[in-house]
């Protein structure tokens, strides 16, 4: 497992890329733009990666966060990527559902079961 | 006893935490659940992000002027920008087709889902935001 920053860490499995984002809070424009750069990074180096971004960690976010993660998910897709979301926090459920970003994104309860949801690489 | 507090911040979307501190020390004093400082947090930080970067556009000589009181049954904030103002009436929804994909009016569809009033003055430039405090579910 590699660590970038103090901002995430990154693990590399058979299957996918877990990212977990390892900060409690996610605010401040420092904060989302350290996240974006690294998470880009391994998105442009991944060409059809299955990324699980696992917010085990987090119990605080802004609105900021959420268009990044809209970028990502473009970006992923883009590559012809899959990307899930798992282990989110029930007070940030609520605001991804209040912003309806539910039916942008697939939400998994935890790692395994989101990576289990990708389809079979051929 | 309510809390009443006036402030005038600077324009720096970090400058947030450090008032925030403050509003987050009276609503655990006042007996606020933990649900209702996620909500006023959420609701806080969005309007002073907007304030700061829409409203005062980031210039160092401006400031936001922020009015706070907490008593035992809500917390009431009054935030003001020196900015232009806007009319939210134009803001799009954030919630519809393909504006799911893009970045503006999540902020304000945020602090008006998790505020119980939530007004603006003529101009635009000043947002007065209530939460009362959650009542305990009765046990059954």
């Amino acid at each position: 497992m590699a660590a970038i920053q103090p901002r995430i860490n990154v693990e590399y499995t058979e299957e996918a890329t877990i990212i977990a984002f390892t900060d409690e809070r996610i605010l401040e424009d420092t904060d989302v733009r350290a996240l974006r750069e690294a998470v880009e990074s391994i998105v442009e180096q991944a060409p059809r990666i299955h990324l699980v971004l696992d917010f085990r960690h987090v119990k605080f976010l802004s609105s900021a966060v959420l268009g990044l993660l809209i970028r990502i998910s473009k970006r992923v897709y883009e590559q012809e990527g899959e990307l899930r979301l798992c282990n989110i926090h029930p007070g940030i459920y609520e605001v991804f559902k209040i912003t309806r970003l539910t039916n942008v994104f697939e939400i998994y309860e935890d790692v395994e079961s989101a990576t289990q949801s990708f389809s079979p690489r051929p | 006893m309510p809390v009443r507090r006036s402030l005038a911040v600077e324009s720096r979307p970090c400058a947030f935490e450090a008032w925030w501190e403050e509003v987050l020390s009276a609503l655990e004093a006042q007996g606020f659940s933990q649900d209702d400082i996620f909500a006023v947090h959420l609701a806080l930080e969005e309007a002073f992000q907007n304030a700061v970067k829409h409203g005062n556009r980031m210039n160092p000589a401006k400031k936001v002027m922020i009015d706070y009181t907490v008593d035992p049954e809500k917390v009431e904030v009054r935030m003001t920008d020196e900015g232009a103002g806007f009319d939210p009436g134009r803001v799009p929804d954030p919630r519809v087709g393909e504006n799911l994909y893009r970045p503006a009016g999540r902020g304000l569809l945020l602090i008006r889902s998790y505020m119980h009033t939530v007004e603006y003055n003529e101009r635009g430039n000043s947002l007065r935001m209530v939460r009362h405090k959650s009542r305990p579910v009765p046990k059954s």
